[in-house]
Protein backbone atom coordinates (compact mmCIF):
# COMPACT_ATOMS: atom_id res chain seq x y z
CA UNK A 1 0.00 0.00 0.00
CA UNK A 2 2.84 2.25 0.58
CA UNK A 3 3.53 3.17 -2.77
CA UNK A 4 6.65 2.04 -4.25
CA UNK A 5 5.89 4.34 -7.08
CA UNK A 6 6.78 7.45 -5.09
CA UNK A 7 9.34 7.50 -3.26
CA UNK A 8 9.08 10.73 -1.92
CA UNK A 9 6.24 10.02 0.59
CA UNK A 10 5.76 13.76 1.51
CA UNK A 11 6.65 17.01 -0.54
CA UNK A 12 6.25 20.31 0.48
CA UNK A 13 7.01 22.77 -1.98
CA UNK A 14 6.52 26.73 -1.60
CA UNK A 15 4.98 26.85 1.08
CA UNK A 16 3.34 30.43 2.46
CA UNK A 17 1.06 30.55 5.96
CA UNK A 18 0.15 34.12 6.20
CA UNK A 19 -2.77 35.41 8.69
CA UNK A 20 -4.93 37.86 8.50
CA UNK A 21 -5.34 39.52 11.74
CA UNK A 22 -6.78 43.55 12.58
CA UNK A 23 -3.30 45.10 11.35
CA UNK A 24 -3.02 43.52 8.05
CA UNK A 25 -1.85 40.24 6.91
CA UNK A 26 1.25 38.52 8.59
CA UNK A 27 3.39 35.98 7.06
CA UNK A 28 4.00 33.12 9.36
CA UNK A 29 6.04 30.99 7.08
CA UNK A 30 7.55 31.50 3.95
CA UNK A 31 8.96 29.12 1.04
CA UNK A 32 9.16 26.10 2.94
CA UNK A 33 10.58 22.96 0.35
CA UNK A 34 10.93 19.78 1.89
CA UNK A 35 10.55 16.12 0.65
CA UNK A 36 10.70 13.06 3.17
CA UNK A 37 11.78 9.87 1.64
CA UNK A 38 9.90 6.35 2.89
CA UNK A 39 11.68 5.21 5.49
CA UNK A 40 13.99 8.68 6.30
CA UNK A 41 13.65 10.94 8.71
CA UNK A 42 13.94 14.79 8.53
CA UNK A 43 14.51 17.19 11.78
CA UNK A 44 13.10 20.29 11.49
CA UNK A 45 15.14 22.71 14.18
CA UNK A 46 14.65 25.97 15.61
CA UNK A 47 13.84 28.52 18.25
CA UNK A 48 10.56 28.35 20.01
CA UNK A 49 8.64 30.86 17.59
CA UNK A 50 10.24 30.05 13.75
CA UNK A 51 7.52 28.45 12.68
CA UNK A 52 7.90 24.62 13.24
CA UNK A 53 4.59 24.02 14.34
CA UNK A 54 3.22 26.38 11.71
CA UNK A 55 4.59 23.99 9.54
CA UNK A 56 3.73 20.77 10.76
CA UNK A 57 0.26 21.90 11.24
CA UNK A 58 -0.22 23.25 7.83
CA UNK A 59 0.69 20.27 6.40
CA UNK A 60 -2.24 18.47 8.21
CA UNK A 61 -4.07 21.34 7.35
CA UNK A 62 -5.26 21.79 10.98
CA UNK A 63 -5.15 25.60 10.48
CA UNK A 64 -7.95 27.91 10.94
CA UNK A 65 -9.07 28.17 7.65
CA UNK A 66 -11.04 31.61 8.38
CA UNK A 67 -7.92 33.36 9.56
CA UNK A 68 -4.95 31.57 8.29
CA UNK A 69 -4.00 31.06 3.80
CA UNK A 70 -2.04 28.16 2.94
CA UNK A 71 -0.63 28.90 -0.23
CA UNK A 72 1.70 26.11 -2.20
CA UNK A 73 1.53 22.31 -2.61
CA UNK A 74 1.71 19.54 -0.10
CA UNK A 75 1.77 15.98 -1.65
CA UNK A 76 1.51 12.97 0.19
CA UNK A 77 2.20 9.54 -1.89
CA UNK A 78 1.36 11.62 -5.10
CA UNK A 79 -1.93 13.22 -3.45
CA UNK A 80 -2.55 16.99 -2.98
CA UNK A 81 -3.07 18.02 0.11
CA UNK A 82 -3.81 21.81 -0.11
CA UNK A 83 -7.25 22.70 0.14
CA UNK A 84 -8.69 19.22 0.35
CA UNK A 85 -12.40 19.56 2.28
CA UNK A 86 -12.71 18.51 5.83
CA UNK A 87 -14.18 15.12 5.25
CA UNK A 88 -11.40 14.13 2.58
CA UNK A 89 -9.00 15.21 5.32
CA UNK A 90 -10.11 13.42 8.10
CA UNK A 91 -9.60 10.02 6.71
CA UNK A 92 -5.94 11.15 5.69
CA UNK A 93 -5.15 12.27 9.16
CA UNK A 94 -4.72 9.30 11.48
CA UNK A 95 -4.04 6.95 8.42
CA UNK A 96 -1.32 8.29 5.65
CA UNK A 97 -0.22 11.26 8.15
CA UNK A 98 -0.21 10.38 11.89
CA UNK A 99 0.69 13.44 14.28
CA UNK A 100 2.52 13.02 17.54
CA UNK A 101 1.94 15.68 19.68
CA UNK A 102 4.02 17.45 21.91
CA UNK A 103 2.71 16.76 25.59
CA UNK A 104 0.79 13.88 25.62
CA UNK A 105 -1.40 14.71 29.38
CA UNK A 106 -3.23 16.95 26.55
CA UNK A 107 -3.39 14.89 23.72
CA UNK A 108 -5.62 12.30 25.27
CA UNK A 109 -9.66 13.09 26.20
CA UNK A 110 -9.56 12.92 29.94
CA UNK A 111 -13.00 11.80 29.79
CA UNK A 112 -12.44 8.61 27.85
CA UNK A 113 -10.36 5.31 28.42
CA UNK A 114 -7.13 5.00 26.65
CA UNK A 115 -8.82 1.78 24.69
CA UNK A 116 -11.70 3.83 23.82
CA UNK A 117 -9.40 6.51 21.94
CA UNK A 118 -7.39 3.96 20.49
CA UNK A 119 -10.27 1.45 19.24
CA UNK A 120 -11.50 4.89 17.61
CA UNK A 121 -8.81 5.76 15.57
CA UNK A 122 -8.40 2.41 14.10
CA UNK A 123 -11.85 1.81 13.87
CA UNK A 124 -12.79 5.39 12.09
CA UNK A 125 -10.51 4.27 9.08
CA UNK A 126 -10.78 0.17 8.85
CA UNK A 127 -13.85 -1.89 8.81
CA UNK A 128 -12.47 -4.02 11.69
CA UNK A 129 -15.12 -4.53 15.08
CA UNK A 130 -14.71 -3.96 18.06
CA UNK A 131 -13.17 -7.31 19.06
CA UNK A 132 -10.42 -7.16 15.81
CA UNK A 133 -9.61 -3.23 16.75
CA UNK A 134 -8.95 -4.46 19.99
CA UNK A 135 -6.52 -6.94 19.25
CA UNK A 136 -4.54 -4.35 16.99
CA UNK A 137 -4.55 -1.97 19.82
CA UNK A 138 -3.19 -4.35 22.53
CA UNK A 139 -0.49 -5.99 19.70
CA UNK A 140 0.44 -2.32 18.57
CA UNK A 141 1.09 -1.30 22.99
CA UNK A 142 3.16 -4.54 22.93
CA UNK A 143 5.29 -3.77 20.29
CA UNK A 144 6.04 -0.06 22.16
CA UNK A 145 6.70 -2.32 25.22
CA UNK A 146 4.16 -1.41 27.24
CA UNK A 147 3.30 -3.72 30.12
CA UNK A 148 0.10 -5.54 30.40
CA UNK A 149 -2.06 -3.40 27.48
CA UNK A 150 -5.24 -5.76 28.34
CA UNK A 151 -5.24 -3.98 31.45
CA UNK A 152 -3.72 -0.17 30.35
CA UNK A 153 -6.78 -0.10 27.67
CA UNK A 154 -9.27 0.04 31.00
CA UNK A 155 -7.09 2.99 32.87
CA UNK A 156 -7.69 6.64 31.84
CA UNK A 157 -5.26 9.01 30.55
CA UNK A 158 -4.23 10.55 33.96
CA UNK A 159 -3.37 6.96 35.55
CA UNK A 160 -0.04 7.05 33.12
CA UNK A 161 2.71 8.70 33.50
CA UNK A 162 3.50 11.30 30.61
CA UNK A 163 6.36 8.89 29.39
CA UNK A 164 3.75 5.85 28.64
CA UNK A 165 1.28 8.11 27.67
CA UNK A 166 3.75 8.93 24.85
CA UNK A 167 4.49 6.07 24.17
CA UNK A 168 0.63 4.62 23.92
CA UNK A 169 0.56 7.67 21.22
CA UNK A 170 3.24 6.50 19.52
CA UNK A 171 1.23 2.96 19.43
CA UNK A 172 -1.40 4.85 18.20
CA UNK A 173 0.10 6.88 15.37
CA UNK A 174 2.04 3.44 13.92
CA UNK A 175 -0.89 1.22 14.41
CA UNK A 176 -2.46 2.05 10.87
CA UNK A 177 1.29 2.01 9.31
CA UNK A 178 0.89 5.58 8.05
CA UNK A 179 3.40 6.43 5.35
CA UNK A 180 4.24 9.70 7.45
CA UNK A 181 4.38 10.88 10.78
CA UNK A 182 5.00 13.74 12.22
CA UNK A 183 6.29 14.19 15.39
CA UNK A 184 6.34 17.81 16.96
CA UNK A 185 8.85 17.67 20.24
CA UNK A 186 7.71 13.88 21.12
CA UNK A 187 10.09 13.96 24.04
CA UNK A 188 10.15 17.85 24.98
CA UNK A 189 7.68 17.03 27.89
CA UNK A 190 8.89 14.14 29.27
CA UNK A 191 11.55 13.12 31.83
CA UNK A 192 15.06 12.67 30.24
CA UNK A 193 15.00 9.12 31.48
CA UNK A 194 12.24 8.30 28.83
CA UNK A 195 13.39 10.00 26.40
CA UNK A 196 15.84 7.60 24.71
CA UNK A 197 13.07 5.10 25.19
CA UNK A 198 10.29 6.63 23.34
CA UNK A 199 12.93 7.42 20.74
CA UNK A 200 14.09 4.10 20.19
CA UNK A 201 10.42 3.19 19.53
CA UNK A 202 10.11 5.63 17.10
CA UNK A 203 12.80 4.52 15.29
CA UNK A 204 11.59 0.74 15.42
CA UNK A 205 8.28 1.95 14.07
CA UNK A 206 10.01 3.72 11.37
CA UNK A 207 12.56 0.78 10.78
CA UNK A 208 9.79 -1.97 10.68
CA UNK A 209 6.78 -0.27 8.30
CA UNK A 210 8.90 2.03 6.30
CA UNK A 211 7.34 5.78 7.82
CA UNK A 212 8.83 8.76 7.14
CA UNK A 213 9.25 11.12 10.11
CA UNK A 214 9.07 14.47 10.01
CA UNK A 215 10.71 15.23 13.55
CA UNK A 216 10.18 18.59 15.07
CA UNK A 217 12.52 19.73 18.13
CA UNK A 218 14.72 22.24 19.05
CA UNK A 219 17.03 20.06 21.19
CA UNK A 220 19.79 18.76 18.80
CA UNK A 221 20.23 15.84 21.32
CA UNK A 222 17.05 14.44 19.75
CA UNK A 223 17.91 15.67 16.19
CA UNK A 224 21.35 13.95 16.23
CA UNK A 225 20.46 10.86 17.78
CA UNK A 226 17.54 10.61 14.98
CA UNK A 227 17.90 12.78 11.75
CA UNK A 228 18.72 11.67 8.88
CA UNK A 229 18.83 15.24 7.08
CA UNK A 230 18.01 18.48 8.76
CA UNK A 231 16.08 21.87 7.93
CA UNK A 232 17.02 24.90 10.25
CA UNK A 233 14.69 27.29 10.27
CA UNK A 234 14.53 30.92 11.38
CA UNK A 235 11.55 33.29 11.80
CA UNK A 236 9.31 31.57 9.27
CA UNK A 237 12.02 30.71 6.12
CA UNK A 238 13.79 27.56 5.93
CA UNK A 239 17.99 28.78 6.01
CA UNK A 240 19.62 26.15 5.66
CA UNK A 241 19.44 22.00 4.77
CA UNK A 242 21.44 19.42 4.91
CA UNK A 243 22.62 15.59 5.83
CA UNK A 244 22.83 15.48 9.69
CA UNK A 245 26.76 14.60 9.82
CA UNK A 246 27.25 17.79 7.40
CA UNK A 247 25.18 19.98 9.15
CA UNK A 248 27.01 19.10 12.60
CA UNK A 249 30.46 19.21 11.44
CA UNK A 250 30.63 22.10 8.71
CA UNK A 251 27.37 24.44 9.41
CA UNK A 252 26.79 26.90 6.86
CA UNK A 253 24.39 29.42 7.69
CA UNK A 254 25.54 31.74 10.84
CA UNK A 255 22.35 30.90 12.75
CA UNK A 256 23.13 27.17 12.56
CA UNK A 257 26.47 27.99 14.05
CA UNK A 258 24.94 29.88 16.47
CA UNK A 259 22.33 26.86 17.32
CA UNK A 260 25.40 24.49 17.39
CA UNK A 261 27.04 26.96 19.65
CA UNK A 262 24.38 27.24 22.06
CA UNK A 263 24.97 23.42 22.47
CA UNK A 264 28.48 23.36 23.01
CA UNK A 265 28.44 25.72 25.74
CA UNK A 266 27.73 23.25 27.71
CA UNK A 267 31.21 21.07 27.11
CA UNK A 268 30.27 18.01 27.79
CA UNK A 269 31.88 16.22 24.75
CA UNK A 270 34.23 14.10 26.38
CA UNK A 271 32.40 12.48 29.11
CA UNK A 272 29.86 11.24 26.92
CA UNK A 273 32.21 9.76 24.24
CA UNK A 274 33.06 7.62 26.89
CA UNK A 275 29.66 6.55 28.85
CA UNK A 276 27.08 7.22 26.29
CA UNK B 1 29.94 27.16 58.78
CA UNK B 2 28.08 26.28 55.46
CA UNK B 3 25.05 28.57 54.22
CA UNK B 4 22.55 25.93 54.29
CA UNK B 5 22.44 22.54 56.23
CA UNK B 6 20.42 19.73 55.44
CA UNK B 7 20.19 17.46 58.82
CA UNK B 8 18.99 14.29 58.56
CA UNK B 9 15.64 15.05 56.89
CA UNK B 10 12.81 12.63 56.51
CA UNK B 11 9.57 13.95 55.06
CA UNK B 12 6.63 11.58 54.06
CA UNK B 13 2.90 12.48 52.59
CA UNK B 14 -0.45 11.21 53.22
CA UNK B 15 -2.76 10.45 55.74
CA UNK B 16 -2.58 8.86 59.32
CA UNK B 17 -5.20 9.58 61.69
CA UNK B 18 -6.99 7.58 64.48
CA UNK B 19 -9.77 6.49 61.84
CA UNK B 20 -7.01 5.02 59.43
CA UNK B 21 -5.27 2.67 61.82
CA UNK B 22 -3.02 1.69 58.86
CA UNK B 23 -0.22 3.62 57.70
CA UNK B 24 -0.68 4.55 54.60
CA UNK B 25 1.52 7.90 54.17
CA UNK B 26 4.17 7.48 51.31
CA UNK B 27 7.90 8.11 52.28
CA UNK B 28 9.35 11.21 49.86
CA UNK B 29 12.49 12.02 51.49
CA UNK B 30 14.40 10.07 54.04
CA UNK B 31 17.43 10.83 55.74
CA UNK B 32 18.87 13.62 53.56
CA UNK B 33 21.47 15.02 54.56
CA UNK B 34 23.59 18.06 53.14
CA UNK B 35 25.27 21.36 52.27
CA UNK B 36 25.63 24.15 50.19
CA UNK B 37 28.67 26.29 50.93
CA UNK B 38 28.40 30.35 50.38
CA UNK B 39 29.01 31.30 46.18
CA UNK B 40 28.85 28.17 45.17
CA UNK B 41 26.07 25.50 43.62
CA UNK B 42 24.81 22.79 44.50
CA UNK B 43 22.99 20.49 41.74
CA UNK B 44 20.22 17.54 42.63
CA UNK B 45 19.99 15.35 39.87
CA UNK B 46 16.46 13.00 39.99
CA UNK B 47 13.84 11.22 37.83
CA UNK B 48 10.29 12.77 37.86
CA UNK B 49 8.79 11.77 41.64
CA UNK B 50 12.31 11.21 43.11
CA UNK B 51 11.42 13.89 45.60
CA UNK B 52 13.40 16.76 44.27
CA UNK B 53 11.28 19.56 44.36
CA UNK B 54 9.89 18.33 48.05
CA UNK B 55 13.46 18.71 49.00
CA UNK B 56 13.10 22.04 47.50
CA UNK B 57 9.71 22.78 49.41
CA UNK B 58 11.48 21.81 52.38
CA UNK B 59 14.32 23.60 52.11
CA UNK B 60 12.41 27.26 51.38
CA UNK B 61 9.83 26.93 54.19
CA UNK B 62 7.13 25.76 52.87
CA UNK B 63 6.58 22.14 53.66
CA UNK B 64 7.62 21.38 57.34
CA UNK B 65 9.96 17.93 57.41
CA UNK B 66 8.51 15.27 60.06
CA UNK B 67 12.23 14.25 61.18
CA UNK B 68 15.20 16.69 61.18
CA UNK B 69 16.71 19.88 60.48
CA UNK B 70 16.85 22.90 57.61
CA UNK B 71 19.79 24.95 59.03
CA UNK B 72 20.58 28.74 57.75
CA UNK B 73 23.61 30.35 58.06
CA UNK B 74 23.50 28.61 62.03
CA UNK B 75 19.36 29.32 62.63
CA UNK B 76 16.71 26.31 62.25
CA UNK B 77 14.41 27.82 59.64
CA UNK B 78 11.51 26.28 61.39
CA UNK B 79 11.66 26.93 65.05
CA UNK B 80 13.98 30.39 64.85
CA UNK B 81 12.48 33.64 65.97
CA UNK B 82 9.62 35.64 63.80
CA UNK B 83 12.16 38.65 63.04
CA UNK B 84 15.39 35.75 62.12
CA UNK B 85 13.15 34.26 60.34
CA UNK B 86 11.93 37.45 58.13
CA UNK B 87 15.85 37.50 57.38
CA UNK B 88 16.29 34.47 56.50
CA UNK B 89 13.03 34.53 53.86
CA UNK B 90 14.74 37.65 51.99
CA UNK B 91 17.48 35.58 52.21
CA UNK B 92 16.22 32.73 50.50
CA UNK B 93 14.46 33.01 47.57
CA UNK B 94 13.07 31.07 44.75
CA UNK B 95 12.60 30.28 41.08
CA UNK B 96 10.28 27.94 39.47
CA UNK B 97 9.78 25.77 36.08
CA UNK B 98 6.86 27.40 35.00
CA UNK B 99 7.23 31.18 34.48
CA UNK B 100 3.79 32.06 33.53
CA UNK B 101 1.86 30.70 36.59
CA UNK B 102 4.87 32.32 39.23
CA UNK B 103 3.34 36.03 38.76
CA UNK B 104 -0.04 37.45 38.53
CA UNK B 105 -1.33 38.15 34.72
CA UNK B 106 -2.55 41.29 36.57
CA UNK B 107 0.31 43.05 37.40
CA UNK B 108 2.86 44.55 34.84
CA UNK B 109 6.48 43.43 35.13
CA UNK B 110 7.42 46.72 37.18
CA UNK B 111 4.65 45.60 40.07
CA UNK B 112 6.03 42.22 39.92
CA UNK B 113 9.98 43.38 40.73
CA UNK B 114 8.72 46.07 43.01
CA UNK B 115 6.64 43.80 45.69
CA UNK B 116 9.46 41.96 47.26
CA UNK B 117 10.91 45.82 47.68
CA UNK B 118 7.74 47.31 48.84
CA UNK B 119 7.67 44.25 51.96
CA UNK B 120 11.74 44.34 52.49
CA UNK B 121 13.41 47.67 51.43
CA UNK B 122 11.66 51.48 52.34
CA UNK B 123 12.22 52.73 48.97
CA UNK B 124 11.37 55.94 47.51
CA UNK B 125 8.95 56.25 44.47
CA UNK B 126 11.89 57.41 42.13
CA UNK B 127 14.28 55.10 43.85
CA UNK B 128 12.30 51.78 43.94
CA UNK B 129 11.88 52.14 39.59
CA UNK B 130 15.22 52.97 39.30
CA UNK B 131 16.27 49.75 41.45
CA UNK B 132 14.02 48.04 38.99
CA UNK B 133 15.45 49.74 36.03
CA UNK B 134 18.28 48.50 36.90
CA UNK B 135 17.67 45.00 37.40
CA UNK B 136 15.71 44.66 34.64
CA UNK B 137 18.69 45.37 32.73
CA UNK B 138 20.70 43.39 34.96
CA UNK B 139 18.60 40.35 33.40
CA UNK B 140 18.74 41.32 29.99
CA UNK B 141 15.97 43.37 29.80
CA UNK B 142 15.36 46.75 29.18
CA UNK B 143 13.15 50.13 30.61
CA UNK B 144 10.59 50.11 27.91
CA UNK B 145 9.38 46.51 29.16
CA UNK B 146 7.73 48.06 32.70
CA UNK B 147 5.05 48.48 31.41
CA UNK B 148 4.29 44.97 29.67
CA UNK B 149 2.56 42.43 31.66
CA UNK B 150 3.23 38.61 31.62
CA UNK B 151 1.69 37.22 28.15
CA UNK B 152 3.05 39.72 26.33
CA UNK B 153 6.48 37.97 26.98
CA UNK B 154 7.84 35.22 25.73
CA UNK B 155 8.66 32.51 27.98
CA UNK B 156 12.58 33.35 28.16
CA UNK B 157 11.63 36.32 28.57
CA UNK B 158 9.25 35.85 31.73
CA UNK B 159 12.17 33.35 33.55
CA UNK B 160 14.23 36.57 33.19
CA UNK B 161 11.42 38.98 35.21
CA UNK B 162 11.60 36.17 37.30
CA UNK B 163 14.92 35.96 38.34
CA UNK B 164 15.14 39.78 38.57
CA UNK B 165 12.38 39.57 41.05
CA UNK B 166 14.36 36.90 43.34
CA UNK B 167 17.56 39.24 42.87
CA UNK B 168 16.14 42.07 44.41
CA UNK B 169 16.80 41.68 47.70
CA UNK B 170 20.45 40.65 47.15
CA UNK B 171 19.69 37.36 48.60
CA UNK B 172 21.95 34.53 49.82
CA UNK B 173 20.76 31.73 48.56
CA UNK B 174 18.22 30.85 45.47
CA UNK B 175 16.39 27.77 45.10
CA UNK B 176 16.07 26.93 40.86
CA UNK B 177 13.39 24.33 40.41
CA UNK B 178 13.62 23.34 37.00
CA UNK B 179 13.93 26.75 36.19
CA UNK B 180 15.21 26.43 32.89
CA UNK B 181 13.55 22.93 31.60
CA UNK B 182 10.32 24.38 29.59
CA UNK B 183 12.33 26.78 27.56
CA UNK B 184 14.35 25.87 24.12
CA UNK B 185 17.75 24.97 24.01
CA UNK B 186 18.97 28.69 22.75
CA UNK B 187 17.03 30.66 25.51
CA UNK B 188 18.00 28.07 28.26
CA UNK B 189 22.09 28.74 27.76
CA UNK B 190 21.27 32.09 28.00
CA UNK B 191 19.85 31.90 31.02
CA UNK B 192 22.50 29.67 32.50
CA UNK B 193 24.93 32.13 31.26
CA UNK B 194 22.99 34.72 33.12
CA UNK B 195 22.76 32.75 36.68
CA UNK B 196 26.39 31.73 36.60
CA UNK B 197 27.25 35.81 35.94
CA UNK B 198 24.64 36.73 38.96
CA UNK B 199 26.92 34.31 41.04
CA UNK B 200 29.75 35.59 40.52
CA UNK B 201 28.33 39.48 40.59
CA UNK B 202 26.36 39.02 44.16
CA UNK B 203 28.29 35.87 45.19
CA UNK B 204 25.15 34.07 45.11
CA UNK B 205 24.82 30.21 45.99
CA UNK B 206 22.17 28.25 44.03
CA UNK B 207 20.38 24.92 44.85
CA UNK B 208 19.69 23.69 41.54
CA UNK B 209 17.22 21.15 41.07
CA UNK B 210 16.70 19.37 37.53
CA UNK B 211 16.07 16.12 35.73
CA UNK B 212 18.71 17.95 33.27
CA UNK B 213 22.11 16.55 33.85
CA UNK B 214 24.06 18.80 30.91
CA UNK B 215 22.11 22.00 32.32
CA UNK B 216 22.92 20.54 35.90
CA UNK B 217 26.32 19.83 35.06
CA UNK B 218 27.12 23.52 33.54
CA UNK B 219 25.95 25.61 36.28
CA UNK B 220 26.84 23.13 39.44
CA UNK B 221 29.84 22.74 41.59
CA UNK B 222 29.09 19.82 43.49
CA UNK B 223 26.36 17.57 42.55
CA UNK B 224 23.86 15.00 44.63
CA UNK B 225 21.42 12.17 42.79
CA UNK B 226 18.07 11.53 44.38
CA UNK B 227 16.29 8.44 43.64
CA UNK B 228 13.60 7.29 45.29
CA UNK B 229 13.96 9.89 48.67
CA UNK B 230 16.92 8.51 48.98
CA UNK B 231 20.21 10.53 48.59
CA UNK B 232 22.25 8.12 46.72
CA UNK B 233 25.11 10.11 45.55
CA UNK B 234 26.56 13.21 46.61
CA UNK B 235 29.66 14.82 44.96
CA UNK B 236 32.12 16.88 46.11
CA UNK B 237 32.89 17.82 42.45
CA UNK B 238 30.72 17.09 39.75
CA UNK B 239 32.83 15.69 37.56
CA UNK B 240 32.68 12.20 39.58
CA UNK B 241 29.25 12.20 38.25
CA UNK B 242 31.40 10.35 35.30
CA UNK B 243 33.24 7.95 36.97
CA UNK B 244 30.64 6.32 39.49
CA UNK B 245 29.76 2.69 39.28
CA UNK B 246 26.29 3.68 41.08
CA UNK B 247 23.37 1.84 38.89
CA UNK B 248 21.15 4.98 39.12
CA UNK B 249 23.84 7.28 37.97
CA UNK B 250 24.86 4.20 35.16
CA UNK B 251 21.49 4.57 34.15
CA UNK B 252 21.33 8.63 34.07
CA UNK B 253 24.77 8.55 32.11
CA UNK B 254 22.87 6.07 29.66
CA UNK B 255 20.01 8.81 28.67
CA UNK B 256 22.06 11.50 27.99
CA UNK B 257 21.74 12.29 24.32
CA UNK B 258 24.89 12.64 21.82
CA UNK B 259 26.12 15.84 21.29
CA UNK B 260 27.04 15.09 17.73
CA UNK B 261 25.49 12.70 15.09
CA UNK B 262 28.59 10.41 15.43
CA UNK B 263 28.13 9.70 18.89
CA UNK B 264 24.42 8.19 18.64
CA UNK B 265 23.34 5.45 19.75
CA UNK B 266 19.01 5.38 19.23
CA UNK B 267 19.86 4.28 15.38
CA UNK B 268 22.59 2.34 15.91
CA UNK B 269 21.95 -0.03 12.55
CA UNK B 270 22.92 3.07 10.71
CA UNK B 271 25.66 4.43 12.51
CA UNK B 272 28.30 3.07 10.34
CA UNK B 273 26.86 3.38 6.95
CA UNK B 274 27.40 7.42 6.55
CA UNK B 275 30.65 7.71 8.72
CA UNK B 276 32.74 10.82 7.63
Amino acid sequence: MLGTEHPNVLQVSDLHVHVKSNNGINTLVQDINITLKRGKILGLVGESGCGKTVTSMSILQLLDRKTKTIEGSIVVKGRELNGLDDKEMRKIRGKDIAFIMQNPMNAFTPVFTIGHQFIETIRSHTQWNKKQATEIAIEAMHHVNLPNPVKLLKYYPFQLSGGMLQRVMIAIAACLHPAVIIADEPTTALDVNNQKIVLRHLDKIRSEYGSAILLISHDLGVISEMADEVAVMQNGKIVEKADVFQLFDEPQHEYTKKLLNARSILHLDEPIIHFA
Amino acid sequence: MSLLQVKEVTHSYGSRSIFNWKDRSKKVLSDISLSIEEGTCLGLLGKSGAGKSTLGKVILGLERPQNGQILFQGHDIYTADNHIRKKIRRNLQVVFQDSYSSVNPRMTAERIIAEPLENYEKLTVAEQKRTIVELLERVGLSEVDLKKYPHQFSGGQLQRINIARAISLKPKLIVLDESVSSLDMVNQTLILELLRELKEDFGLSYFFITHDIKSAYTISDTLGVLEKGELVELYGSKNQFFTSEHPVVKEMRGSILAEHPRYRSVRTREKHTKSI
